[in-house]
């Protein structure tokens, strides 16, 4: 896979802080092919997720450049966000679908919105997304009456309503059976390809996700350690990419917290 | 020793002060926001129409109750104190202007700020907790004009009507115990009661109270669930200081907008 100007998302050295003096992001820079589907790997903390909402907008860089669709993000006024998120679908960590509403009635949501599409033209978009889904028997249950793996289905024909040309996942394969997990990483693929859309999956579980994706980044402590194809991935003899793919508990990334020698915690040995 | 602690605690008080007076600011801006993008709330006004629902409908047997029994309780002792001076004719003035000009506007809104106001600052932090303002935002939905405003104007205009109701059964509750119970004389009750309460200067006055604790209220409430973090704790300790700070506000506001009614301004 060639990286070209096709991308469809850009982040050129990209610096982030909640706190300037200890940045989130540091020095980040990668891009994401239009029509593919790209990974964005790394362990809690990392900064991976303020990545995501950064490419949707929700934050903007403390230095560098990110353009989504085409468009510098940070030169965006509230209508011209609003523009650019309409062809944006983001599927939240736990779904985040709205409590007080049906299932057909969150899918129906952002055409309600943003369309003036009469309700019977509603209708038969809400089935075809359910039904992308598996879902269309369900569009009359509640939110709190669906299992996890259900809620995350539903959230994702919730965010494809709209067919967004981008589609950004926050951690969606978290607290799934490997049922609801097999099924989701699927839909994320066959999406991706049915819509001619674009996916930025931002995960820690490695092997499920390595079978989806076209291509990868690792993060580690705000920045872009290593990337590549699946492929390449699986055999990489990088220090952090072979910990982080098989699982080792020690490595670049050490199993203890850093602090005082053990010894004299305990008051042992030579003081 | 002693100047640095004199000077921490100066600091420490100074820090609390800007603090608090930084978040009224950041309130303040909120509500100029929420009226400047009112217009998808008033619009689309059936949105409004469910939060009257929750807030004002579902509080109306609390609010009834309670105007039955505070009634109640200002006839009989109404009629107790007013007995002593050979005028318990006037108890129908006493109850009416007590619950019209007071009573109505002011527990009904402390009972619309435990009842109502409490849920919409859970509501809108639970929502906020668990990512639903953040997935509208996602969806190009400002949820400030989605969901924050059909619930700031539901309960602005919910108070009002909750107040007027919470009035009129305090004075049936009245009628009951000083006419029905006690045996005041029914024609003196209901005529003096007319011919004293001024529609302008009592009712008038009584409803503007009950709008002004409406919009305290309301945007207590929804300020608080919007900037509550989004944690347990953090949602239960805003709807606990709704409830705290829109009780402080309406007794406050009470005793100004009493003391520019009914004193003529000056106070007095």
């Amino acid at each position: 896979m060639t990286l070209d100007a096709t991308s469809l998302v850009s982040v050129e050295n990209v610096w982030y802080g909640y706190d300037p003096a200890r940045p989130v992001l540091r020095d980040v820079s990668l891009q994401v092919p239009r029509g593919k589907v790209v990974g964005i790997m790394g362990q809690s903390g990392c900064g991976k997720t303020t990545l995501l909402r950064m490419i949707g907008a929700a934050m903007t860089p403390s230095r560098g450049r990110l353009e989504v669709l085409g468009v510098d993000t940070r030169s965006l006024g509230r209508d011209g966000l609003y523009a650019m998120r309409r062809k944006l679908g983001m599927l939240f960590q736990f779904g985040a679908l709205f409590t007080d509403m049906t299932v057909y009635d969150n899918v129906a949501f952002p055409l309600r919105e943003h369309t003036d599409l009469p309700e019977v033209m509603v209708r038969d978009l809400v089935l075809l997304k359910l039904e992308a889904v598996g879902l269309r028997g369900a569009a009359q249950l509640m939110p709190s009456e669906l299992s996890g793996g259900m809620a995350r289905r539903v959230a994702l024909a919730r965010a494809i309503a709209l067919d967004p040309q981008l589609m950004l996942y926050d951690e969606p394969f978290t607290g799934l059976d490997p049922i609801s997990f097999g099924v989701i990483s699927r839909l994320v693929r066959s999406l991706n390809d049915a819509l001619g859309a674009t996916s930025i999956i931002v995960t820690h579980d490695v092997q499920e996700t390595l079978g989806v994706v076209d291509y990868v980044y690792f993060m580690s402590d705000g920045q872009v350690v290593s990337q590549g194809t699946p492929e390449e991935v699986g055999v990489s003899v990088e220090p952090f990419v072979d910990q982080f793919v098989h699982g080792k508990a020690d490595g670049p990334v050490p199993f203890h917290y850093p602090g005082t020698r053990f010894e004299a915690d305990l008051g042992v040995g030579a003081r | 020793m002693a100047g640095a602690a004199v000077r921490g605690l100066f600091e420490r008080l100074g820090a609390a002060v800007t603090a608090r007076v930084w978040r009224l600011g950041f309130a303040s801006r909120f509500l100029v926001y929420l009226f400047l993008h009112s217009g998808t709330a008033l619009q689309r006004f059936g949105l409004t129409i469910r939060e009257i629902y929750f807030a004002g409908v579902l509080s109306l047997v609390i609010i009834l109750v309670s105007g039955l029994f505070v009634g109640m309780v200002l006839g009989l002792q109404g009629y107790h104190t007013l007995q002593r001076y050979g005028s318990s004719e006037a108890l129908g003035i006493l109850v009416a202007l007590s619950l019209v000009r007071e009573l109505g506007p002011v527990v009904a809104g402390l009972l619309f700020a435990s009842r109502a106001g409490s849920a919409i600052t859970a509501e809108i932090g639970l929502m906020k907790a668990t990512e639903q303002i953040a997935a509208m935002e996602m969806m190009a939905v400002d949820p400030i004009a989605r969901v924050v405003a059909p619930r700031f104007w539901g309960g602005v205009i919910s108070m009002p009507i909750l107040a007027a109701l919470f009035s009129a059964m305090g004075i049936y509750g009245g009628y009951l115990v000083g006419v029905k119970l006690i045996g005041v004389d029914e024609g003196a009750f209901w005529s003096q009661m007319q011919a004293a309460v001024d529609v302008r200067e009592d009712v008038l006055n009584g409803v503007i109270k009950s709008f002004v604790f409406g919009i305290a209220v309301s945007w207590i409430a929804v300020f608080e669930g919007y900037d509550a973090p989004p944690t347990a704790e953090g949602v239960s300790g805003a709807t606990t200081r709704t409830v705290v700070t829109s009780s402080l506000a309406i007794l406050a506001l009470d005793f100004m907008l009493t003391a520019l009614m009914f004193t003529g301004g000056n106070g007095l």
